[in-house]
């Protein structure tokens, strides 16, 4: 069954930055937090509530819909794949998503997005993140 | 940086407001964190100049693992101390370590001081000096709010640390506010930031740092997961916090309670941790990079008019060492009262340890008649939390000769208007909530920031039989052998909440993660190397353990060990001198 990520109970976020440090490095293989696929930060700083960036899995996604190269290719469940090798670096996918959980990765020149692996949730020690079947 | 041969080095000129990069190979043999920062305050620093001289450093490094493993969230500052007139040195956690780990600079030193108010701005491939002139005077969280608001574009990677008007007006022990709910607490860091017009440091980076190896950093970095988050190593600290100290250190008589008149508070279990969990906590925070999220939120309401249930809400966070200094020290039994405080202390951007302790001399100072009501302005009196409020505001802004003074430290206040014996400071640092033996106090006197965190010698108290006589070699010999590892796990720049996980084994296999072989020997030659470092800079600034006169109150109110002896706490001392003096501090094994 597909599965997709969940982030019903941000209430109860640390605001670790545990989820995006072990994204960075599990998919992107990388110690910086701009590489990870899901953002968290606050409104009105710290003393603010944690809220999070990441994929919706929407089934009929604006950034596949927005990309010229054919280059996001729908995923089972919700969300998209990136294939790399057709991507030409447009970013038009960045602007489509009205949510902002598509980054850019300078360095490869390829879009940042979150395929709904779970090791986000797995990681969150809050349970504020969940892998769910759909 | 972690995976490269250097330390790179961010040297910051505030009066002619330029930079200059500078990658270091000599600082490797350091490691970071504490090792770096005090190399870099050695040469920095100037000893014949007053601490908060224009031209003296302040110097920020983060460790060799920083964020990179579970719970190594802290920077260090190092400074020459105001309120101590020698090595000043304090950690922080937040969110700076992760900001600066990211901008790529190991270290910052900044010099000098701007013509005018002004705050930093350190971002991807800039430094800017911007104009901190409507924030002079503001309170740290409005000062917050606006540069989040002008830096907007970094949100939830940046790092913003601010003073209040306490650091603006350069008392003794005014703190650094980092990310709201942290702080350089300790020894004055925010009178050098005042003194040289920096109001505030904003800082975020955006540099790759690829993982040489994943394989073997993936699996170091699960271990320690697990074994912070489901172990029951670190669970005290998420659960009840530090405040659980608060019952037992009272049933063993080492809370110290109405400035040191008594270990041990009737009013205890009203501010003990359970009680704060219950009644008062809303919600827990963690540091970037810590899983465990120890900072504990308190939440209180307060009217504010007289008539129509008018309202504010207000979070304040809290922890022992607050509990004792604001509660326990000043006789005040109720948590709201404390929480109140807190804030007050909080804004006024001050230390709130060394306030409650200079606020419970005050209090004793004027009962006695040492000071008159002229001075204090309001009636300090134990277990009345409205007059210490409007005390805390008063040093803050230094409104008479008297507050002027106690902003000076309690050390320098006693010296002025008499009541030494009762002065409750260490070589100058204001005293630590634990009243546990000679491990605490002489830990305090010997520990080269003169805290209770520099080798937990109120630990070595709790671990000794009660009624068993202390040994002074054994003592002395156990105080240093804990002041050097801490040098070492320091340069790592670990929580030391989490020393029990980073033993020296997973030390040697989170280095080995990222490729890098070190043997146990290695990191007792970084330990010697380090302490080596702080010696000479405190040597240099002329400190010597023999000169420290301590108030007469340690010796007469019980500690959880008894009355303790003079007697005994010189011998110790002598001891532990003897030690210090067999050490070879002119090298320690250091290349050039």
């Amino acid at each position: 069954m597909a599965k997709v990520l969940k982030t019903g109970d941000m209430a109860k976020c640390i605001g670790c930055f545990s989820c995006v440090l072990i994204c960075a490095a599990v998919n992107k293989k990388s110690h910086s937090l701009q590489k990870s696929c899901i953002k968290i930060r606050t409104y009105g700083g710290i003393a603010g509530k944690f809220v999070e960036t990441v994929c919706h899995a929407c089934h009929d996604p604006a950034c596949a819909e927005a990309c010229p190269a054919n280059a996001l290719l729908l995923r089972k469940g919700g969300g998209v794949l990136v294939d790399a090798n057709k991507c030409i670096g447009c970013r038009r996918c960045v602007s489509a998503c009205i949510v902002s959980a598509v980054d850019f990765d300078e360095d490869l020149k390829l879009p940042i997005i979150c395929h709904h692996c779970g090791v986000c949730a797995r990681y969150c020690p809050h349970d504020c993140l969940s892998l769910e079947d759909v | 940086m972690i995976y490269e041969k250097t330390i790179r080095v961010l040297y910051v000129d505030m009066k002619e407001q330029q930079v200059l990069i500078v990658e270091r190979e000599d600082l490797k043999q350091y490691m970071g964190g504490v090792g770096v920062a005090s190399k870099l305050l050695e040469e920095t620093m100037r000893p014949e100049l007053s601490p908060l001289d224009p031209a003296q450093p302040i110097v920020f490094a983060i460790g060799a693992l920083s964020t990179i493993y579970p719970v190594i969230t802290k920077a260090v500052a190092m400074f020459i101390s105001p309120l101590t007139g020698e090595l000043g040195e304090t950690y922080a956690g937040g969110r700076l370590a992760l900001s600066m780990f990211s901008s790529g600079f190991d270290a910052i030193v900044i010099v000098n001081k701007a013509d005018k108010p002004t705050y930093l701005a350190i971002s991807p491939n800039d430094v800017k000096f911007r104009d901190a002139r409507p924030l002079w005077g503001s309170e740290k969280d409005n000062v917050g709010r606006i540069i989040r608001d002008e830096e907007r574009q970094y949100a939830g990677k940046r790092s913003i640390i601010r003073i209040g008007r306490g650091g603006e007006n350069q008392v003794s022990y005014a703190c650094v506010s980092v990310d709201r709910y942290r702080h350089f607490g300790r020894m004055g860091l925010g009178a050098v930031f005042g003194s040289k017009h920096l109001k505030a440091i904003s800082i975020v980076g955006s540099r790759e740092i690829p993982i040489r190896d994943f394989g073997s950093y993936f699996k170091v970095y699960r271990e320690i997961y697990e074994t912070c988050t489901k172990s029951d190593v670190m669970a005290k600290y998420h659960d009840t916090g530090t405040p659980i100290n608060v019952a037992p250190l009272n049933a063993a008589g080492a809370l110290p309670t109405r400035n040191l008149q008594q270990g041990s508070f009737e009013h205890a279990d009203k501010i003990s941790g359970e009680t704060f969990s219950q009644e008062y906590l809303v919600r827990k925070v963690a540091c970037s990079g810590c899983p465990v999220g120890c900072i504990h939120i308190g939440q209180f309401r307060r009217e504010f008019a007289a008539h129509g249930h008018e309202y504010e809400t207000i979070s304040v966070g809290y922890d022992y060492e607050l509990i004792f200094a604001l509660g326990s020290f000043l006789g005040i039994g109720d948590p709201k009262d404390i929480l109140e405080l807190i804030e007050d202390v909080e804004l006024a951007g001050l230390d709130a340890m060394s306030t409650g302790v200079a606020l419970g001399w005050a209090t004793e100072a004027l009962k006695t008649g040492l000071v008159s009501l002229d001075d204090t302005i309001v009636p300090l009196t134990f277990g009345s939390s409205q007059e210490y409020r409007a005390a805390v505001g008063y040093i803050a802004n230094g409104v008479n000769a008297f507050y002027k003074n106690l902003g000076l430290g309690v050390k320098h206040a006693s010296k002025v208007y008499g009541g030494e014996d009762f002065a409750m400071q260490v070589a100058g640092n204001e005293m630590a909530g634990y009243h546990t033996g000679y491990g605490s106090l002489i830990g305090a006197m010997v520990g080269a920031r003169h805290s209770h965190l520099c080798n937990g010698g109120y630990s070595l108290d709790q671990g000794l039989p009660i009624g068993k006589d202390v040994n002074p070699d054994d003592m002395a010999e156990a105080l240093l052998k804990e002041e050097l590892e801490r040098c070492m796990l320091n340069s790592l720049t670990i929580c030391l909440f989490s020393r029990k996980v980073y033993d020296r084994q997973t030390i040697l296999a989170a280095f080995a993660g990222i490729g890098q072989e070190m043997t146990d020997d290695d990191l007792t030659a970084v330990a010697r190397r380090i302490y080596a470092v702080k010696l000479r800079i405190k040597k240099r600034m002329g400190f010597d353990l023999q000169d420290i006169r301590l108030p007469k109150r340690f010796f007469e109110t019980p500690s959880m060990h008894g009355q303790l002896d003079e007697a005994v706490a010189h011998e110790i001392l002598m001891k532990y001198r003897e030690k210090i003096a067999a050490l070879d501090t002119a090298t320690a094994g250091e290349t050039e």
